[in-house]
């Protein structure tokens, strides 16, 4: 099986490459880059004029929900949700039912989406068993069967010596922790942010030192111990500035942020929008300013969704009982688009955020348009104008707080091994 | 602005008809001992203080004076786009056994007397109920009657009365308002 | 007159204008509450539907006695005796109750937002907030606006001190906005853990010593603390600190001025926030505040019910 994508303007930040060239896929990898490729007549052509050729992009934090809440999303619909939004790689959270703390649920989300998937899907294993916080997963059979990372993403590892344990197992491995940082006595309970908007909505606030004194803490265990850190979906000013420091002085940590943490203030919960209800909280305009400003000096490594699909009846009742989270697979591209054009990030920069560099973040070998990788290749129309609805959101659920904004940029082609994952040219 | 508007009443013609009026109420209640006045609001209570003042003259008696507001009472309460305000209800005096005289200013449907009725009825249990009225333009829709009239003035049902008072409460003018 | 809302969730949008509607409305209103017979036929056929999903005694009670003396059918619905312990949503509860062609639902509910998305899912029925969460209880709030309003003449130009857990308490807030859009000054005071943040961005001005909240104040309003709510002990030491330094007694009442008068929404801790020697002396307005509580309940009834077309 042969493919051509032609007139493309073709842009992989990992090469330098961004100029109108054809790319050609050949059994599933890249066979060659070049202007005016040659195509024998048994090839598939796609006619990429006026469009943007970029390596797939890959979303290193979503929930698939599979096993488990498959009436939320299932490795089906989430991988289809993520082809739909160029996303050729997902790396999955382990809270799910049972919870993937075991090489049987990680070798299961594998073959499913290599069988019925639209995406490569990279599992990222519980660190602790059922992420109770009280003992290790085996790290090392799970990085034999798959696991690109551990998280006990949606809970905060309470206890310091588990935590520093676990990344000092991990690192033998030379696998990264994926820490969700809030402390959980500090949040107290908290379901937005803390500030005028709580007390004037009644509801309680869960202040930026419970991230930012919890990311103190993983950083400074992730010096102690050598340990790789990455720490999710920051959101406070003080965690960017934690982070930069800690790169300065050569700890091994990464970050990534969400696009509704560089997008959304918390004055979208007013009203009491339960789609506006996320972990951690959509915080003031100064944080969304600190956000952005990581994302240009480089302290923040990826833009990743945290896409967190939840039905309907487990969002629409009384916002301090509503689950907490968002989808954000199919909105991540035109959201973080803006950044390019608020001046902030160059159309490169954004694709690197999405693509490679997520990818290197914890070390998935993705994200790129070389000779003999994967050809995984998204094909975007930066022009393209849309509104996210009901309808045309390939997702299960539709908790977004994005809804019928009006969106710039889509996915207007998605391949997984050359294979055709999604398709509205 | 309605097309005709015709002064039926001016201040004299007014003052002579509540001076006719008080003097009817004390011949029918042989005086003023056991009377009240209770005027409806908004204007009936102004006609009833005129009343008091002129029985005050006559016979060097005040009379106590309430006014009652019957918007609660009212039968079509709902009907209208928003709700009507509801003034007060200041009857301070005990009603038990009194010669009540209700006083409005203008007679029409007979709804209005009907809720003032209803409402007296809710505050205490008067020996009788007596109904004084500057004006009856006709058009009864339930079997009431004025036992007192300051004027009688056939109208057609789209016409509107209009009586307008002075700052102190004064009747001036009734003026009739052709559409 | 117009009285521009159909639901009744939040002082914040209430206007100078409506506000003095409700109150004039709330005053005609009050002369039943003094008759023999306290009953009008003004909301015959009318139905109101008491929904608490939290215990209150006292608002439950005016809301069913406001009901009731305008002629209303008022049913009331205790959260743990209905179908809500049966884990139906608020959403289908709500809309049951509508089915059955109620006029208003009266909601308490211990989470912040409940009555605004109730009011949010329902097409006909008016929704009263009777206390959400930690978020507004604009009832009380009309009702202390009206018993301030007897006592002063005015609510324009008066310093009101609001003194207690603020963080908690929605009686708070919503008296915040009413009296800032009357034109009155308001100071929340009480121990730093139970200031929330925000408050000055809100209009108030804000003390942690009550000594200077009282001081020259037109009106000194305590809240109720409740020591036994989860996490009590991590924001006070004991009852008996908070009455040695944030309680209202007959020496720091002296501090006000010496008209002023003394409010607590209820239901009253002898002893701790208020000493009995204030809640039993003559400046106390206490029993005042309940009594026209029922009037401007009706009064609210009256003017979501009373009219035809409310959008």
């Amino acid at each position: 099986m042969k493919t051509t994508i032609k007139n493309g303007r073709v842009i992989d930040p990992a090469q330098n490459i961004d100029a109108v060239m054809d790319v050609r896929i050949v059994s599933g990898r890249i066979e060659q880059i070049g202007k005016n490729l040659e195509s024998g007549a048994d090839e598939q052509v796609i006619d990429a004029t006026g469009l943007v050729v970029t390596p797939g992009l890959v979303d290193i934090h979503v929930h698939l929900r599979d096993p488990g809440y498959e009436y939320k999303e299932d490795i089906v619909s989430g991988t289809r949700a993520a082809a739909a939004g160029g996303f050729t790689s997902v790396a999955c959270m382990p809270n799910t039912n049972p919870c993937n703390d075991n090489k049987a649920i990680t070798r299961y989300i594998i073959q499913k989406a290599q069988l019925e998937g639209f995406a490569n899907v990279f599992p990222i294993c519980s660190i602790t068993k059922g992420q109770k916080g009280d003992s290790l997963v085996e790290m090392g059979d799970l990085k034999l069967a798959g696991c690109v990372g551990f998280s006990d993403d949606g809970l905060n590892v309470e206890d310091g010596a588990m935590l520093r344990h676990a990344m000092e197992y991990a690192h033998g491995f030379a696998m990264p922790i994926i820490a969700h940082s809030e402390d959980e006595s500090i949040k107290n309970g908290g379901v937005m942010n803390e500030g005028a908007l709580s007390t004037e909505l009644g509801l309680s606030g869960n202040p930026w030192v419970s991230e930012a004194a919890s990311v103190a803490r993983d950083i400074m265990l992730a010096e102690l111990t050598g340990a790789h850190l990455h720490v999710c979906h920051i959101s406070s000013r003080r965690t960017v500035e934690l982070v930069r420091a800690a790169k300065q002085r050569g700890v091994h940590v990464t970050c990534e942020v969400t696009p509704h943490h560089f997008t959304l203030t918390e004055q979208a919960v007013r009203g009491y929008d339960v789609n506006a209800k996320v972990g951690p909280p959509l915080r003031t305009a100064e944080d969304v300013a600190a956000m952005k400003e990581g994302l240009r000096d480089g302290t923040i490594d990826a833009i990743a969704t945290d896409h967190a699909p939840h039905h309907i009846d487990d969002k629409n009742m009384e916002f301090s009982y509503a689950a907490y989270g968002m989808i954000g697979l199919e909105t991540a591209l035109p959201l973080a688009l803006r950044l390019v054009n608020e001046g902030i990030l160059s159309l490169q920069e954004v694709i690197a955020l999405l693509s490679y560099k997520a990818a290197k973040a914890l070390g998935i070998p993705r994200g790129t348009l070389a000779i003999g990788a994967a050809a995984d290749v998204a094909i975007l129309n930066l022009e393209h104008t849309w509104e996210a609805t009901r309808q045309n959101i390939k997702s299960r659920s539709f908790n977004t707080p994005f809804e019928n904004l009006s969106m710039k940029g889509k996915a207007v082609m998605t391949l997984r091994d050359g294979k055709v994952m999604h398709d509205e040219v | 602005m309605p097309a005709t508007c015709t002064t039926l009443l001016n201040n004299e013609a007014i003052r002579r008809a509540i001076t006719r009026i008080s003097h009817q109420l004390l011949e029918k209640n042989k005086g003023c001992d056991n009377m009240v006045l209770v005027g409806i609001r908004t204007g009936g209570d102004h006609i009833a203080r005129m009343i008091q003042q002129k029985i005050a003259e006559i016979e060097q008696i005040e009379v106590p004076l309430g006014a009652v507001d019957v918007t609660m009472y009212r039968d079509d309460v709902g009907s209208t786009r928003d709700p009507r305000p509801v003034g007060k209800t200041e009857i301070p005096f005990k009603l038990d056994k009194r010669n009540v005289v209700l006083v409005d200013e203008v007679l029409f449907t007979g709804r209005t007397i009907r809720a003032a009725m209803d409402a007296i009825m809710d505050i205490g249990r008067p020996a009788n109920i007596q109904l004084a009225v500057l004006i009856d333009r006709g058009h009864r829709e339930l079997p009431i009657r004025a036992d007192y009239v300051g004027r009688n003035v056939p109208t057609a049902a789209l016409e509107k009365i209009e009586v307008e008072f002075d700052p102190s409460g004064e009747a001036q003018e009734v003026r009739l308002l052709k559409p | 007159m117009s009285f521009a809302h159909k639901h009744i969730i939040s002082t914040k949008v209430l206007s100078r204008a409506d506000i003095d509607l409700i109150l004039t409305t709330a005053q005609s209103f009050k002369e039943i509450n003094q008759r023999d017979i306290k009953k009008v036929p003004t909301l015959r056929g009318k139905t109101i539907i008491n929904l608490f999903y939290e215990n209150s005694t006292r608002t439950r009670t005016s809301f069913e006695l406001a009901g009731k003396r305008m002629s209303a059918d008022t049913i009331n619905i205790a959260a743990a005796s209905s179908s809500v312990s049966k884990g139906e949503t608020l959403e289908d509860t709500a809309k049951n109750i509508e089915a059955m062609d109620a006029d208003v639902i009266v909601m308490r509910h211990p989470a912040s937002g409940a009555p605004d998305y109730l009011a949010h899912r329902l097409s006909r029925c008016s929704v009263i907030n009777a206390g959400d969460g930690a978020h507004e209880h604009p009832t009380q709030s009309l009702l202390d606006l009206m018993t301030i309003k007897e006592h002063k003449g005015t609510l324009e130009g008066l310093t009101v001190a609001i003194i207690g857990d603020i963080a908690r308490s929605r009686v708070a807030r919503s008296n915040l906005y009413a009296l800032k859009t009357m034109g009155a000054t308001v100071r929340l005071a009480g121990p730093s853990t139970m200031l929330p943040p925000g408050l000055e961005e809100l209009g108030a001005e804000v003390y942690t010593d009550i000594n200077a909240a009282i001081k020259d104040a037109d009106v000194v309003m305590m809240l109720r603390i409740q020591l036994e709510r989860e996490g009590g002990g991590k924001l006070l030491p004991t009852k008996r600190e908070y009455a040695q330094f944030f309680a209202l007694n007959p020496e720091n009442m002296k501090l006000a001025k010496p008209d002023a008068i003394v409010m607590h929404p209820g239901p009253l801790n002898r002893g701790v926030e208020i000493s009995s020697y204030v809640a039993d002396g003559k400046q106390n307005v206490i029993l005042e505040q309940v009594e026209n509580g029922v009037a401007v309940r009706m009064a609210l009834l009256y003017l979501l019910t009373g009219g035809s077309d409310k959008e």
